[in-house]
């Protein structure tokens, strides 16, 4: 089976400092990956990279998404083909509503696969619809995107453009922090109710608690911008238990 | 100038109203004397108490000095190499659109604003100043069965002089600053509106503007009452040709509520900036103002400004009528080398008097946009209420933004708040919508209109249909 994703010995600096230093990684259709490690480790600089943020350099590598490169796509164009990223910090945009953002942003995926724009009506139950996947109350539709929203609604508002976008690749960076455990679990289980056997998700955490919601089929450590080790959710157990010190002993006897 | 000379400067414009209509036309010789007062006059049969007031303004104006306080920088105006005087050859006389010259309708197509189409869709009345004459006006007879006026302000000194009489320059006396006087002695044509006691207009009523004859400075002069308890919607809306030199224009706009009336003024301007290096724009120095003369009456003025290359301009309104409203909207785009400096005046005379404005800069490119507001206060206006809020938008490092907002408060019991807040689109901003799919291009346009709302939802509807695109391709290229 060809890999969603596939990527190869990935380097990446800001400002000539390399962050990402060599990653491989390779995800399949139907499979959860998370991705755990100490802050600053450079977890949501792989998101950054992967969704095209232009501050980066990509030195070295390179990464296939459903048979293409996608270092050679735009970031919308990216988004387009079905990659999703749910911000760590979601901006908020005044004046525009929630609505209207998702609808532009949902046109423009549909453009791109040659897809007429949705009509009002049926984009309006579609919205209500996907909202009450993470529980968020329709009036959130009217207001400006993010604005005043608090971190927890932010979140579910990713997780709602998520559900409206229906990607096949979603990124998901953090978005346990903040949220009580209630707003926890209803994030989990907008993401759990997306889940299908052609689509993928990687979780970034540093808490196992997101991964007792979301059930991972592979863990993977971060740290120093490389993957130091790979396992099942059984490592993100341990990783609770001990923390990151014994691993980076360990990365730090093997270079 | 020759045909070919015209079609070399349309063709390979930038500009995509960039056109000259070759409409036969008249004109008289650059420079202005009284001379030009007077055939500007004579060429109107005008009555002889107007030819007095030109004739008085001109003599005022000669007098005065060009303001130099606005925020603005161009090179001087030589006022003896404009052209005063330009009207069609052919002055039709029509029932119906079909009568129109097909020049001007061609016109009107490529401005992509279709007459017909308008007034049936729309419901609007168009009475179309083209250069100086106006050609046709719509909708007459259905307005003229509730007593309205809607026509020429030529054709209104004919049949209603002493309505024109009583109230031209009552709000905006010649004398009251170098452009006024000068637009009071040459003015070409513009809208003359009088709702009577009681009526509410039903319909937009809407002029559009153009500026076509080469180097024909353009001098609008509108004037707008509605009588006690009345109300009033107008539109002005306009586009204008490219040209290589710059174009002044200084327009004169009077509105008068009586009580209980209201009239909502609504504007959506884009005329030619200039090219990227700032060549070629036009110089819009405009005096618009208005008088809340009655007791609860209104004023509200709207503006979407995203052209010309200077715009000076201060829709005002003077609070005179006890509990009068006076309300300021305005979004205003520099991009380029544009240079916007505008704002309003809010005068509270009367008690209990409120005012309003909302200012929304957006500056691009290397443009420098300011804000200019003043809120005064005099000591009889008991109660007075005003709520100022500026804001800028930055779209880029190398643009401006100013704000000057003067107080000048006399009363003890007066409320003033003025609230000023500069953002700027930001990286992270645009890749958010990035991310979802949304280009570059329409992130700005998406991010822009939803700053701009507040002034936006004032507009009647298919004109802020038109003001978001117009906003939008004013904007292109401007982040990338
Ligand atoms: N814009 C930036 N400029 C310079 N350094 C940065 C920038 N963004 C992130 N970094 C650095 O890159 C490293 C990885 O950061 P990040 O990817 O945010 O880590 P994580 O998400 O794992 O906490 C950190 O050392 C951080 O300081
Ligand atoms: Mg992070």
């Amino acid at each position: 089976m060809t890999p969603l994703l596939q990527i190869t010995n990935l380097h990446a600096s800001i400002e000539d400092r390399e962050i990402l230093k060599g990653i491989d990684l390779s995800v399949n259709a139907g499979e959860v990956h998370a991705i755990m490690g100490p802050n600053g480790s450079g977890k949501s600089t792989l998101a950054s990279v992967l969704a095209g943020r232009e501050d980066y350099t990509v030195t070295e590598g390179s990464v296939l998404f459903n048979g293409k490169e996608l270092m050679e796509l735009s970031p919308e164009e990216r988004s387009r083909e079905g990659l999703f990223l749910a911000f760590q910090y979601p901006v908020e945009i005044p004046g525009v509503s929630t609505a209207n953002f998702v609808k532009t942003a949902v046109n423009e995926s549909r453009k791109h696969r040659g897809q007429e724009p949705l009509e009002p009506a049926a984009f309006l139950s579609l919205m209500r619809e996907r909202m009450a996947l993470v529980e968020m109350d329709p009036s959130f539709l009217q207001r400006s995107l993010n604005e005043g929203f608090s971190g927890g609604e932010k979140k579910r508002n990713e997780i709602f453009q998520m559900a409206m976008l229906d990607p096949v690749l979603a990124v998901l960076d953090e978005t346990d922090s903040g949220l009580d455990i209630d707003a926890l679990r209803i994030v989990a289980s907008g993401v759990n109710a997306l889940r299908r056997a052609d689509n993928a998700t990687i979780v970034i955490t540093h808490y196992q608690r997101l991964l007792d919601h979301i059930v991972p089929d592979f863990v993977h450590v971060l740290w120093n911008g490389r993957i130091v080790k790979s396992g099942d959710k059984s490592l993100a157990l341990e990783l609770e238990q001990r923390g990151y010190d014994w691993l980076k002993q360990e990365s730090a006897v093997e270079a | 100038m020759d045909q070919q000379t015209l079609l070399d400067e349309v063709v390979g414009s930038e500009y995509k109203y960039g056109f000259t209509s070759d409409i036969e036309q008249e004109l008289l010789p650059k420079g202005l004397s009284e001379d030009v007062v007077r055939f500007i006059s004579a060429r109107k049969n005008e009555p002889e108490w107007m030819l007095e007031w030109r004739l008085k303004a001109y003599q005022q104006w000669k007098t005065m000095k060009e303001p130099t306080w606005p925020n603005v920088d161009y090179p001087p105006v030589d006022f003896q190499d404009i052209i005063y005087w330009a009207a069609p050859k052919k002055k039709p006389e029509l029932n119906s659109l079909d009568e129109v010259d097909p020049e001007l309708l061609a016109t009107f197509e490529k401005l992509g604003i279709p007459l017909e189409e308008q007034k049936v869709l729309a419901g609007v009345a168009v009475d179309v100043v083209f250069d100086s004459v106006s050609v046709k006006t719509t909708f007459q007879d259905k307005l003229a069965e509730l007593g309205i006026i809607f026509c020429p302000i030529s054709e209104a000194l004919e049949n209603h002089p002493e309505l024109v009489r009583q109230y031209i320059g009552s709000v905006v006396p010649p004398n009251d600053n170098f452009y006024a006087a000068l637009n009071s002695a040459v003015f070409s044509d513009g809208s003359f509106v009088y709702i009577p006691k009681g009526v509410r207009c039903p319909i937009e009523l809407s002029t559009y503007f153009r500026i076509n004859a080469r180097n024909s400075g353009q001098f609008e002069r509108t004037l707008i009452i509605a009588d006690e308890g009345s109300y009033v919607s107008y539109l002005e809306g306009c586009t204008a040709p490219q040209r290589d030199e710059n174009q002044l224009h200084a327009a004169v706009v009077e509105l008068v509520a009586h009580d209980r009336a209201e009239i909502k003024y609504s504007t959506v301007q884009n005329w030619f900036p200039g090219d990227k290096d700032g060549k070629g724009g036009i110089y819009n120095f405009v005096t618009k103002r208005g008088i809340c003369a009655g007791v609860d009456s209104k004023i509200s003025w709207t503006q979407v400004e995203t052209g010309s290359a200077i715009t000076w301009k201060y829709p005002s309104v003077v609070l005179k009528g006890d509990n009068s409203i006076g309300e300021f909207y305005s979004v205003a785009v520099t991009n380029n080398k544009q240079q916007a400096d505008t704002g309003t005046k809010m005068i509270h005379i009367g008690r209990n008097t409120r005012s309003r404005i909302v200012s929304k800069g957006i500056s691009a490119g290397v443009s420098q946009n300011s804000y200019r507001g003043l809120v005064k206060v005099l000591p009889v206006a008991q109660g007075a209420r005003n709520f100022s809020q500026c804001d800028s938008l930055l779209i880029g490092d190398a643009c401006g933004a100013h704000t000057f907002p003067y107080l000048e408060v006399a009363n003890s019991t007066a409320t003033v708040e003025h609230e000023a807040t500069t953002s700027k689109i930001g990286e992270d901003m645009l890749f958010y919508c990035n991310q979802r799919g949304i280009d570059t291009e329409a992130a700005v346009a998406l991010i822009v209109n939803g700053y701009a709302r507040e002034v936006l939802n004032q507009l009647p509807m298919e004109f802020a249909v038109e003001a978001q695109k117009l906003l939008a391709i004013s904007l292109e290229g401007s982040v990338g």
